[in-house]
């Protein structure tokens, strides 16, 4: 390797092994400076490792950095950040009932007299900091009361207000809106405009195209190679990162659609600070059809979502599952009423992560008779079943029924979610998010698994803030707007202008 | 150097480290006071494990911090902080004097009922606590210690009852000796059985100078069958599972609220039956007036976290934890060292094993070295506690409890 100052960051001969397994071999990765370099790979393929590593939260085994021509020694994130690194992690680490101001702060706070926190000189800096950037961001507001995109915003403030150059992303987009994606791919060259260098893990191939100067790949573990985003296509980006051509449109059979199987009426419902969020929603969602809900987040979304799984109460309405009523009850109501929910918070909602993925995988139906003689639990059943879904959808590495769920990568845990619900044999699956932080590869996976979902029998409802998802896999797109459905459309009869007008307010009266 | 890589991943090598830790620094405070660590170790021996009455002292000993210890392990396994173990002991030990001494069934029924109530006392105390944090988000550190509070003045209340008092002592009136739980308590004492035990020494000792009694068997039971309930029965895979991520349990329709009421009424049981144990099985045979926390609840603490956690690990820790305390007593005996030193000792000790993380780091160093050294690394699965990256957003708990 040439070691240059033209470079931001060159990592040389990165090998990291947990145990056994080698997560990454030998891997190179040299990011010049004031440029926006993508990193793409596979679920697993060693992206947020690499990152990690570089950060300092791991160490790796072999191998060597450079930072602006200079070999450095990262240990710890303390010494990255000294280095003038920055990470905004794929999962976001804020404390929930901080306020912005104090999270930012945190960890390098600013201190008066005596070590006296002075909050009102931390909360100048920052509204400083927010305003250089242009970051629309309330300086008081409770981290648990703003939306993901908002955090996310916090936590590259938090990155820049300690200093950073050079900032990694790990998967900033997965959890954005596709507004909050262009605001955030502006925000980027803006940074960079301004002197920083960004190394930004993404699996959406559009974004790398839309954002990035170059694009080094990763499959599972061995690099490779670097790609110079100008010269380069979707397809062979996919390609090259997966090692087999991927299908990037979705390939779908006509819908059969039957009766009604989940029909929502006049539904309200207020979200957690009292606030109505769902405004007397009705919607029908029929037997072998996927009805894609469309809509920019904050529009009553998750209510509805947690409405039907009965994490929330209705205000007034009704929830009927094959003439069932189902609102106010229980989680339970609408398990038993075979309702599955592939939430849209995987670590909060989804999974229990000390849990192994075997645990995990049995979450909702521990209860049933195969697993358990009598009260005891029959862990070699629930490993059986664990080991067939691991394989059947998957999940990696290949095996790791009786791994922590945490030691899991990103996309793979979502994975593990999906084949839970999508083998609960649902009548209703709801998926929210489905296909967050999964790569091209695994999302073909998991729209074929939807749609044999749907040919099973089942009413599909699909919430998603990615146009695109909803457009290419519903059945019926219905447009969500102020917690309303404001239009639905059969596929094909209209197109995203029209969408996106609805999805903005244009349209509702 | 595998098997050791192996073994420094154990949470056994914390443990065994923080003993050889907590001595050492024990040894330093030791010299510095003027006491001859050495010698002053071996009196520790001695006290602890000189003669078969003092190991029948130390399994009496240990008995009701097992239990206490195996509480408190099995709520921090699910989630919960039971630091109201000290609360339900004492309730423990007043409802079983009350029934013991109301009641004169025989024996076995007797002991039985003893046993049974004082339990209940117990776990109907957790189960409260369990219930104003389900139902109302209190945390249940709070109401963990009012309740220790109300019950040990509760029990001095009881004590200075006309109905229970006895007159001329601190003392309520013993239980009936029907519910007696020693081994073999008349038979011991009556002339056979003395000619009996005349002629072995060591039985005598033990039968005849303590309070020897079943309640260690049953204790060692519990922390067996605890442990079984949490690792491989359904209703322990929903308490981890509520202990764990409380949110994606109740997603998953577990009833997180049932859950917390019942590890709390479970863990309260074990105190309650750690305080009839000590009633029925040692004397005085009654509850006492008491000025300050006796110290069963928060000695279990220590047990329970020496042993990781592990309720089965509560039997050793629960065995060495009553080994300092008694032969401490003989180190303040012979040596005239004062007992702070056994205490600082113990505190050492639970101070080490605090720090669970630092041993598989230090496998994690020998691994790396030895796989640059061409020595194949041992496999293993478990996260590397560094692994905050994985971690959602913290949650700081503010005692919101799990309403969504
Ligand atoms: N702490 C750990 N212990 C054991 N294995 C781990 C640990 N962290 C990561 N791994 C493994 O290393 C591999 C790479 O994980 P990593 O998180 O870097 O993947 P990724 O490329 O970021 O994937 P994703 O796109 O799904 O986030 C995975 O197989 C993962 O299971
Ligand atoms: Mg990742």
């Amino acid at each position: 390797m040439e070691v240059s100052p033209e470079y931001a960051v060159q990592m040389h001969g990165i090998v990291k092994r947990f145990g056994s397994f080698t997560a990454l071999d030998h891997v190179d990765l040299n990011v010049r400076k004031q440029t926006v370099h993508a990193i793409l790979g596979e679920n697993g393929a060693g992206k947020s490792t690499l990152m990690n590593i570089l950060y300092g939260l791991y160490q790796a085994d072999e191998g060597a950095i450079c930072l602006d021509g200079e070999e450095v020694g990262i240990a710890t994130p303390t010494d990255a950040i000294r280095h003038g690194i920055g990470m905004v992690h794929q999962h976001f680490m804020l404390v929930e009932n901080f306020t912005v101001t104090e999270n930012i702060v945190l960890g390098d706070e600013v201190c008066g007299a005596a070590g006296v926190l002075d909050m009102k000189r931390a909360r100048e800096e920052v509204v400083k900091i927010v305003e250089e950037y242009g970051f629309e961001v309330d300086p008081d507001a409770k981290i648990e009361d703003i939306s993901v995109g908002m955090q996310q915003r916090v936590e590259i403030l938090k990155a820049l207000y300690r200093g950073a150059d050079t900032l990694i992303l790990d998967e900033p987009t997965a959890v954005l809106t596709p507004q909050e994606i262009e605001k955030l791919i502006e925000i980027m060259h803006d940074l960079v405009g301004k002197g920083k260098t960004i190394i930004i893990i993404t699996h959406k191939l559009k974004e790398i195209l839309s954002s990035a100067d170059e694009c080094s790949i990763i499959r599972r573990g061995v690099s490779m190679g670097t790609v110079d985003v100008s010269k380069t296509t979707e397809t062979e980006l996919a390609s090259k990162m997966v090692g087999r051509n991927v299908s990037l449109t979705v390939e779908k059979t006509p819908a059969h659609p039957g009766d009604v199987i989940l029909s929502i009426r006049g539904l309200s419902v207020k979200d957690e600070r009292g606030i109505e969020q769902v405004r007397g929603l009705d919607l029908d969602v029929r037997a072998g059809e996927i009805v894609g809900i469309a809509g920019i987040d904050g529009n009553g979304q998750k209510e509805l979502v947690s409405a039907i799984c009965n994490l929330a109460r209705s205000e007034s309405g009704t929830i009927e599952v094959d003439g069932r009523e189902i609102q106010n009850t229980n989680p339970r109501t609408s398990l038993d009423n075979a309702v599955a929910v592939i939430p849209s918070d995987r670590h909060r909602w989804g999974l229990v992560l000390p849990f192994t993925v075997g645990e995990n995988l049995v979450l909702e139906r521990h209860g049933e008779e195969r697993f358990g003689k009598g009260l005891t639990l029959d862990y070699t059943q629930v490993n059986a079943f664990a080991h067939e879904l691991i394989e059947q959808f998957d999940i990696r590495p290949a095996g790791c029924e009786e791994h922590v769920a945490s030691g899991l990568s990103g996309g793979n845990q979502q994975k593990v979610i999906i084949a839970r619900e999508v083998s609960a044999s649902p009548r209703v699956l709801v998926a929210f998010q489905p296909t967050r932080g999964l790569d091209v590869g695994a999302i073909e996976f998991v729209h074929k698994a939807l749609l044999s979902v749907r040919d099973g029998g089942a009413a599909v409802l699909l919430v998603s803030f990615e146009l695109d998802e909803v457009m290419d896999l519903s059945d019926t797109i219905a447009v969500i707007y102020h917690g309303k459905i404001v239009g639905e459309f059969a596929q094909g009869t209209v197109d995203e202008g029209q969408i996106g007008l609805l999805m903005a307010g244009g349209g509702a009266k | 150097m595998n098997t050791l890589i192996r073994f420094l991943r154990k949470p056994i090598a914390s443990a065994i480290v923080a003993v050889a830790v907590g001595f050492a620094v024990a040894a330093v405070v030791l010299a510095v006071a003027g006491f001859a660590p050495g010698r002053s170790f071996a009196a520790l021996f001695q006290g602890a494990l000189g003669r078969p009455k003092y190991i029948a002292n130390v399994i009496i000993k240990a008995t009701p911090i097992l239990l206490t210890g195996v509480a408190v392990a099995f709520a921090y396994q699910t989630g919960l902080f039971n630091i109201g173990a000290e609360g339900q002991y004492i309730a423990g030990t007043i409802v079983a004097t009350i029934v013991g001494v109301t009641f004169d069934f025989p024996a076995p029924i007797q002991i039985l009922l003893v046993i049974v109530s004082g339990a209940l006392a117990g776990a109907l105390l957790g189960a409260f606590i369990g219930f104003l944090k389900a139902r109302f988000g209190i945390h249940e550190v709070i109401t963990s210690i009012m309740t220790n509070w109300i019950m040990l003045y509760l029990c001095n209340f009881i004590v200075s009852t006309d109905a229970f008092h006895k007159t001329n002592s601190t003392s309520a009136i013993p239980i009936n000796p029907s519910g007696y739980t020693m081994v073999l308590p008349n038979w011991k004492r009556s002339e056979a059985g003395i000619e009996f035990l005349n002629n072995i020494p060591w039985l005598k000792d033990v039968l005849l100078k303590t309070d020897l009694n079943f309640g260690f068997l049953i204790a060692v039971a519990v922390a067996i069958l605890a442990g079984i309930l949490l690792a491989r029965t359904e209703l322990g895979y929903e308490l981890r599972a509520v202990g764990h991520n409380r949110d994606a349990a109740h997603f998953a329709g577990i009833n997180v609220e049932k859950n917390i009421i019942l590890a709390m009424l479970i863990s309260g049981t074990f105190c309650g039956l750690a305080g009839v144990l000590n009633i029925t099985g040692i004397s005085p045979h009654t509850i006492t007036t008491i000025a300050a926390m006796e110290g069963y609840g928060f000695n279990g603490l220590s047990v329970a976290f020496i042993a990781g956690c592990s309720t089965v690990g509560c039997i050793p820790a629960s065995l060495l934890f009553a080994g300092l305390i008694y032969g401490g007593m003989t180190v303040q005996q012979v040596m005239g060292a004062p007992s702070d030193i056994i205490s600082i000792m113990i505190g050492t000790i639970v101070f080490f094993t605090a720090l669970p993380g630092v041993m598989p780091l230090l496998a994690d160093v020998i691994e790396r070295r030895t796989a640059s050294a061409g020595d194949p690394p041992a496999p293993h699965t478990e996260v590397p506690p560094e692994l905050p990256a994985q971690d959602r957003a913290v949650r700081v708990d503010n005692g919101k409890g799990g309403e969504e």
